[in-house]
């Protein structure tokens, strides 16, 4: 059997192409989720693509978070389906209280668009199981309103209970409260992060990498990593 | 037509970046004086009818679920903007406040 990963496509997603490519890729099949139908396909886990849904009107989203399939998708992650969100699916997941803080604008208001190093905290969330804990991967970062935050007994209770899962290396490229990048839930089937995996799944389409030009991958294990552990429960 | 005012601050705690830049462009511009600059949201919602207590909750409820954050926002207030009683709306003007809105955030 394999695994059937959705990708919700919200008015003004930008990367649900790019998202259901890797799910294809890692070796799943790729399901499209569209935001106004209820039911969820019968997936077995959910990404929630980076784009500008809404226009990123009211705040980013802030307006995504009612479509109809997102009853759906917060009963199925309160339940432990494996739930994905990249860039503005990690602004929906905020805004719809499954990841605690928010993402406001930029510290330096500029849109960012740069090849980013990340460290992974944690290795064994439903989407980074096939990192190691301390890896350190590259993937494209592009993005208005990036800067995450949350209050200090908030960052304190994820730094506490290992739940920041990627921390920005180097140049904290957005302000980002102590350099965090994504965030996982306390079970660790959802995951939220800013910068996209999805674009760094194919040789030739993704980062410079010691291989050569465009040759990174790195992002391609949070989907195999989905992949392995629903074919183990299965 | 009776409207309803709310307006949106981000928390104190909270950096506002647009604000820093709104307060930076001032100081280039010689417009000087200021400590800080912080820019919020104002939504006006035009009232069907009367404005009632139940329609006060219904706003103050849309203002706390949708037209705020509370995680990085604040509801700073919800207040009757008068129609001035001239709009035709059959709305009679009431007695107003020095800038002409009456709080009704209570």
């Amino acid at each position: 059997m394999t695994a059937r990963i959705g990708v919700v496509t919200f008015p003004g997603s930008l990367d649900d192409r790019d998202a259901l490519r890797a799910v294809r890729l890692a070796g799943a099949e790729a399901v499209s989720l569209f935001h106004a139908d209820a039911g969820l396909q019968d997936v077995d886990a959910v990404v929630l693509p980076g784009g500008f849904s809404y226009g990123d009107y009211l705040r980013a989203g802030a307006i995504a978070r009612f479509a109809p399939i997102m009853d759906s998708i917060v009963d199925a992650a309160n339940g432990g389906m494996p739930v994905l969100g990249i860039c503005n699916g990690f602004q929906v997941l905020t805004e719809v209280h499954l990841l605690p803080g928010s993402m406001i604008k930029n510290e330096h208001l500029h849109f960012i668009c740069r090849d980013q190093t990340l460290r992974v905290e944690n290795a064994e969330t439903a989407w980074t199981s096939e990192y190691r804990k301390g890896e350190e991967i590259v993937v494209p970062l592009k993005n208005q309103d990036g800067q995450y935050v949350a209050d200090e007994h908030v960052l304190d209770e994820l730094e506490g209970e290992g739940r920041v899962a990627f921390r920005y290396v180097g140049w904290n490229p957005n302000g980002s409260r102590r350099d965090i990048a994504g965030i996982t839930n306390a079970r660790g089937n959802v995951v939220g992060l800013m910068p996209h995996p999805e674009h760094a799944v194919e040789p030739g389409f993704g980062p410079d990498s010691v291989e050569g030009g465009r040759m990174g991958t790195d992002g391609l294990a949070f989907f195999t990593s989905a992949i392995k552990g629903l074919l183990a429960k299965a | 037509m009776p409207k309803i005012i709310v307006d949106v601050m981000p928390k104190p705690e909270i950096l506002d970046p647009q604000g820093k830049a709104i307060g930076a462009a001032l100081a280039r511009l010689g417009i000087e004086g200021f400590r800080e600059v912080r820019q919020g949201k104002r939504f006006e919602l035009k009232v069907h009818g009367e404005i009632t207590e139940e329609v006060l909750a219904t706003v103050r409820h849309a203002a706390e679920t949708l037209l705020s954050n509370p995680v990085i926002e604040d509801v700073v207030s919800v207040k009757q903007k008068e129609c001035g009683g001239n709009c035709g709306c059959g709305h009679a003007k009431t007695a107003e406040t020095p800038n002409g809105q009456k709080d009704l955030l209570a």
